[in-house]
């Protein structure tokens, strides 16, 4: 629908402006959106004036971004068009807490971290790691949690309701604030990583935790080499009645030992033997444990310490698999001549591996390319004749170059009912046309 | 029956083995209704396919005919979801009941949609794992039927629903394709329609295997039961301890009618002349439990507890969980007839729907019974009435109506697990606006545009699907190749 626009610009913004009160042309440096550069930027303050917003737009055949602090719109291909951008950051309000339920609602542009001081006031918290200056918007529409995913789960699993405008202005609503509801579908579900193609954001409802009284990580440093040690270590720590809330893996590569590090929250006392009992684990597995530590294990550092991350690949495996998995980096990593740092929720099933933006092109892409070729038989090597691939390797931002070489994702199950998904709910196309790569449209980092 | 059910007969025959399409019609008749018994309808043909190809075979064939069809697990469901068509074929999966594979390492298990709840925790025990939802019919209700209402149990308060433990889904679609939904890992690569499908109701496809998440078996259990005068004494203990920042594994509480109807079918021995009896569980690390424990009993008797009973070894715990899992059926035995109902509502408004509820029932002079799983305000209040007093049924249904308007005025659901079904669709618009249920039903015309799956439930009024309105570009080259999808 962005062909044939017969409405010359003055009196678009007159028509976007007539139902919103902030609508501007854009600042081609500040709104651009993977370069590409919006007409107008508009910034609801109500569900009401973004349904009016889109309903707008809709009369004019415009595409439209939805942005929230804008720091995952970069990743993954440019949408081929955007007249305009809706930035959520004015509609950052908690609407409602109800700490008795642990329960609750709020506005879409609200950054995570003010959603969690007024959370944590209460004891509580959305149990998401996320960067405080993130939107709540922004980690709905791209899925994305991080290590304590492994006990909480992703933000598909802590939403329990959600509100939406449509590509046609028509607002909805699914879910509800109770935790318990089975009534009708779950639209919250479908718009967890929908990255802003199915509609947009305006409200979202989410199960609250406690805030654990303790917590402490415990790291076990393997040899650079033993790669069947950690991962053995990874099953045995996700696997024990001691109930970790994260069990990382972190991986530069020789001479840099492999780590696993597992986070224990709970009470002190409860706490500090798990933590014994959990390094005692560590150990049988062949590793040397750290004494218990506030600090939380990271291993992204070790890219961002020389520079800026280029290309970013996650991939996700049974966990019985890891040592495969582990191989195939290994053999990656050599045949393309490059020093990904590896990392991630490896317990849950995930990890990433991180190029330097200066790697080559072509070398970032010969290692996604080895690491889907020796993985291929790897995932779909089960016997069971079903069809079920087991894992995947999604490349979740790269350089233009590295994305058009490797390609950005292996053949996605059910991706004709995806496809008919977005028909229904956007059958101009006009919500993040054309946005790519199904591997980032969830997952996050 | 009609005769484009009637022709295809033979096909079926062809696809399942003559002796798995039933015909018969006193044989049809046992499938007329699952648990929900007051909708009956007899299905036009059964099938009892024995693989996923032979139910995609089944439900191609029907779309090919344009005649509707419907999955059915074990029959337990208690809101018609799987009452059948009557122009249509019920498609049975009893026969596709294998634990196909455990892989302990990932935590993972592979399973058939008939297997039932009970029979994947008992496969994965020797793993030291087991499977978390837990709904009360788990030794016979199927993991096939749990997908489709996203069935939690008594433990989900702490550890979640079906769509939380089910990491991958193969289904057949409304045209008859076998595909996967999620690959087992729980990520997903494009939308996620896994969650989406999961507590359709069996309206978008269905399910040939499923894919699960095990949990390892928590290291000590402890169950507690307490006493109160009053369901509001019991309320206030179940806030602080949510106040402590504690999240039991489960907290659930029966009135006193409840409790007596417990008396009467197992003799479940509750302390005498209680009002409201509480049941607190927590499970995990020993080194965790023991101190909440302590907490949770001391919170249970500053609220009130006139007796307080902890266990911790299985046999004991079931003593504990025996009146409270008996709940339902043995109010049979203090009324001739009664309706199950599934509201919920925010847990701080429990008192006020519990008085609510109290003042319905005598207003109206129908007895009500509550059981509830507490920590998540999930009410099963069950309403007792005499089906041979005339005008009794039609006063209990209206009674039961009402509560479901008092929990939406609480800000709550119509239904907390029991699904929507045929038996409250009727409520749906008083949850939902119009454009919330067009909305909803778009995900419906996507998967099943001719409206053949499982019709007639969960939504008050079908949508039309037609053609998608819209220009369509060529698409993108890399599409084209098949190294990309566009969304």
């Amino acid at each position: 629908m962005d062909t044939e626009r017969s409405v010359v610009p003055a009196a678009v913004l007159a028509s976007l402006s007539a139902v919103c009160a902030a609508v501007r042309e854009a600042d081609p440096a500040a709104d651009a959106v993977a370069g590409v550069v919006p007409s107008f930027v508009a910034s609801p303050t109500s569900t009401d004036e973004a349904s009016a917003l889109l309903r707008a737009a809709a009369e004019h055949g415009l595409t439209v971004v939805p942005r929230g602090a804008g720091s995952g719109l970069g990743w993954g291909t440019p949408p081929s068009s955007c007249d305009l951008v809706v930035d959520m950051r004015r509609m950052d309000q908690v609407i409602e807490h109800a700490a008795g339920d642990l329960v609750a609602r709020v506005q879409a542009g609200a950054t995570m971290g003010s959603v969690a001081s007024a959370l944590g006031a209460a004891g509580q918290q959305i149990a998401l790691d996320l960067p405080a200056d993130a939107t709540v918007g922004g980690v709905v529409a791209t899925g994305t949690a991080g290590p304590r995913r492994f006990r909480y789960g992703a933000p598909r699993d802590l939403l329990i309701g959600i509100t939406v405008v449509r590509a046609d202005g028509v607002v909805a609503h699914s879910g509800g604030k109770v935790v318990k509801n089975v009534a009708g579908y779950d639209l919250g579900k479908l718009f967890c990583g929908s990255r802003g193609t199915l509609g947009l954001i305006t409200e979202a409802t989410f199960r609250l935790h406690p805030l654990p009284a303790a917590e402490a990580w415990v790291t076990g440093k393997f040899g650079p080499s033993d790669r069947a040690g950690v991962a053995s270590a990874v099953a045995s720590a996700a696997g024990s009645a001691l109930v970790p809330s994260a069990v990382e893996l972190a991986w530069t590569g020789p001479p840099v030992e492999l780590r696993v590090g597992v986070l224990l929250e709970g009470t002190p006392s409860g706490v500090q033997e798990r933590a014994k009992l959990m390094a005692e684990l560590l150990t049988a597995a062949g590793g040397t444990p750290t004494a218990p530590s506030q600090t939380p294990f990271t291993w992204w550092e070790q890219v961002s310490a020389s520079g800026l991350p280029g290309t970013v690949i996650r991939v996700s495996f049974w966990v019985s698999q890891l040592a495969d998995v582990l191989d195939a980096l290994a053999e990656a990593r050599a045949s393309a001549g490059v020093r990904p740092a590896v990392g991630g929720p490896a317990g849950a099933g995930v990890l990433y591996a991180v190029l330097h933006e200066e790697t080559e092109d072509a070398a970032a892409a010969l290692f996604v390319r080895a690491l889907r070729a020796r993985l291929e038989g790897v995932f779909a090597g089960s016997a069971d004749g079903s069809g079920l691939v087991r894992g995947g390797v999604a490349v979740l931002a790269a350089p233009a170059a590295v994305l058009a070489a490797a390609g950005p994702d292996g053949p996605v199950p059910g991706a004709d009912l995806m496809r008919a998904v977005k028909d229904q709910f956007d059958p101009g196309h006009r919500m993040f046309p054309d946005l790519m790569f199904p591997g980032q449209l969830s997952g996050g980092s | 029956m009609t005769t484009s059910i009637e022709a295809l007969v033979p096909r079926l025959r062809e696809i399942c083995g003559a002796g798995n399409v039933i015909t018969d019609p006193l044989e049809l008749r046992t499938y007329e209704c699952d648990g929900l018994t007051s909708h009956r309808s007899v299905p036009a043909l059964v099938v009892l396919p024995g693989a996923a190809a032979e139910v995609a075979s089944v439900v191609a064939a029907c779309a090919a005919a344009g005649v509707p069809f419907v999955a059915r697990g074990s029959g337990t469901g208690l809101s018609g979801g799987a009452l059948p068509h009557k122009d249509g074929v019920l498609v049975v999966m009893s026969r596709m009941r294998s634990i196909i594979e455990v892989d302990p390492a990932s935590r993972r298990a592979i399973v058939e949609p008939g297997a039932t709840n009970l029979s994947v925790s008992k496969a994965a025990a020797p793993f030291g794992l087991f499977y978390a939802p837990d709904p009360s019919s788990q030794v016979i209700c199927s993991i096939g039927g749990n997908v489709a209402e996203n069935s939690g149990g008594a433990h989900c308060l702490k550890h979640g629903f079906t769509v939380n433990h089910v990491t991958g889904l193969q289904i057949v679609t409304p045209s008859g394709e076998l595909v996967w939904l999620g690959d087992g890992t729980g990520v997903t690569s494009g939308y996620d329609l896994l969650g989406a499908f999961i507590g359709s109701e069996g309206t978008l496809g269905i399910v040939t295997k499923v894919v699960v998440k095990l949990m390892p078996l928590p290291e000590v259990v402890h169950t507690l039961l307490a006493a109160y005068a009053t369901t509001a004494e019991g309320g206030r203990a179940v806030s602080d301890i949510i106040g402590a920042g504690i999240v039991p594994a489960a907290i659930e509480m029966m009135d006193a009618l409840s409790i007596e109807a417990a008396e009467a079918a197992v003799q479940c021995n509750y302390p005498a002349g209680a009002g409201a009896v509480l049941i607190v569980e927590l499970d995990g690390p020993a080194a965790e439990v023991e101190a909440e424990l302590a907490t949770v009993r001391a919170l249970c008797e500053k609220a009130g507890a006139t007796e307080i009973r902890a266990a911790d070894d299985p046999a004991q715990r079931a003593v504990i969980w025996a009146g409270r899992k008996s709940a339902f059926a043995a109010v049979g035995r203090i009324s001739p007839a009664f309706i199950v109902q599934d509201g919920v509502v925010p847990r701080t408004s429990l008192g006020a729907v519990l008085a609510r509820i109290a003042s319905l029932s005598s207003q109206s002079g129908i007895r009500v019974a509550n059981v509830f799983h507490a920590g998540d305000g999930n009410l099963h209040p069950l309403v007792l009435y005499d089906d041979s007093v005339p005008g009794q049924t039609e006063a209990a249904e209206e009674l039961s109506g009402a509560i479901l308007d008092a929990c939406l005025e609480q800000g709550g659901s119509i239904t907390g697990e029991h699904g929507v079904g045929v038996d409250k669709s009727r409520y749906m618009p008083k949850m939902f606006g119009a454009d919330d249920l067009d909305t909803m039903q778009l995900v419906r015309c996507a998967f099943d545009p001719a409206s053949l799956c499982n019709p007639g439930k969960v939504f008050p009024t079908p949508r039309l699907c037609g053609e998608v309105p819209g220009h369509r570009r060529p698409p993108h080259p890399a599409v084209a190749a098949g190294q990309a999808e566009i969304f």
